[in-house]
């Protein structure tokens, strides 16, 4: 079990690690990098703090605490995939209405021009 | 040279904003330079002086040259949008040069264009929003390939209770459209696979349609996008977009018409 959480700190430390230097190196937007953080915050404190994590278990009527960490983690990383796909829902429809803006402006400026 | 409703067809300085009355032919095209040419030349042929616009989904192949070589204008999108954003690109530029009705032709010579003037008819007498070319509307329509023919069915059955009444062949892009649909089509299009979740589209508007029987040929070149491996990812989809559309739904009252 401990190993369990040691890894997990670990892995939940080089998580924050590589989402900050990807912000400082504007991979990723910093309004991006939130939901990343906080979720590698919560992996990192769940590891950490083994009473709530032990809370956790008997709230959610889990057998034992590797399974709740385990589903912990699922849980928050579906959540982090879902806005991220709301994200990208919102994007590509922005996209495609300013690619058929761009299309049918250069089609009036085209069109002026000809004139 | 004047067209229906007072247009210009291939004035210098592109399609002239038009008022009530005026039509525009759309032909949404990706990759079509093999038939593209013919199918340009046959709206000119069959309906002397109807503006044509050619949306070019940014082809890779010389579909845009060929355009413009036919006599076609052409909207050239910067980027590969799919059917239905470029559908809904020359709906929003037909709307906004106050064009009152539009036909969608398919690039790939599917459809004749001496059924165009049926539709358009059909679309002002009707006053319905929206008139769907139909290869199945008369009982001797032509045959289509098994997997086609049982999707088509299939189709049928789950629009039919969604919309009230039967309609024949819902995967036709050979439609009409008048100036109430083109402003709700400019805003709310199906992005992907259009033609089916266009119907769902209207019926949550109370928007009607009708079908008219058109003759439809055999691609003249290149290959549909719907593949096989694809039409699986077609029908769930579709039946996603219909049900997505239908909690959309917006009420059993008929909107009224909107003011031009």
């Amino acid at each position: 079990m401990d190993r369990l959480l040691n890894v997990t700190t670990g892995l939940s430390a080089l998580l924050l690690v590589i989402v900050l230097i990807s912000v400082r190196r504007a991979h990723i937007r910093p309004e991006y990098s939130i939901t990343w953080l906080l979720a590698a915050a919560a992996m990192l404190v769940l590891s950490r703090v083994r009473p709530l994590l032990e809370v956790l278990r008997r709230l959610t009527g889990l057998p034992d605490t590797p399974l709740t960490l385990f589903l912990m983690g699922a849980g928050v990383f579906l959540i982090m995939m879902f806005r991220l796909s709301v994200i990208l829902s919102h994007l590509r429809d922005d996209n495609i209405a300013l690619a058929q803006r761009v299309a049918i402006l250069e089609y009036h400026v085209k069109s002026q021009r000809e004139i | 040279m004047s067209g229906p409703g007072g247009n210009e067809t291939r004035a210098i300085g592109g399609i002239r904003p038009a008022g009530p009355g005026a039509f525009l032919v759309i032909i949404p095209a990706y990759n079509e330079q093999g038939a593209l040419a013919q199918v340009v030349k046959s709206v000119h042929a069959h309906v002397p002086g109807a503006p044509v616009l050619v949306i070019d989904d940014c082809s890779e192949d010389s579909t845009l040259d060929v355009a413009r070589r036919a006599g076609a204008e052409v909207l050239a999108l910067p980027h590969h949008l799919g059917l239905g954003g470029c559908v809904q690109a020359g709906y929003k530029l037909a709307y906004e040069l106050g064009f009152e009705y539009v036909i969608r032709v398919d690039g790939d010579g599917q459809h004749d264009a001496r059924d165009i003037p049926r539709i358009l008819d059909r679309l002002k007498t009707s006053g319905c929003e929206m008139v769907i070319g139909s290869r199945f509307a008369e009982a001797n329509g032509p045959r289509t390939g098994a997997a086609r023919s049982l999707g088509i069915r299939f189709f049928r059955m789950v629009l039919r209770p969604i919309l009230g009444k039967p309609v024949h062949d819902p995967t036709s892009g050979f439609v009409g459209v008048n100036r109430r649909a083109l402003d709700l089509f400019s805003r709310s299009f199906p992005l992907e696979y259009p033609e089916i979740e266009a119907l769902v589209v209207l019926q949550r508007k109370r928007f009607r349609f009708e079908e008219v029987p058109c003759r439809m040929r055999p691609r003249m070149a290149g290959r549909s996008s719907i593949t096989a491996l694809k039409s699986l990812y077609y029908i769930v989809h579709v039946l996603l977009g219909v049900f997505v559309n239908m909690l959309r739904f917006e009420g059993r009252r008929r909107l009224p018409p909107k003011e031009e």
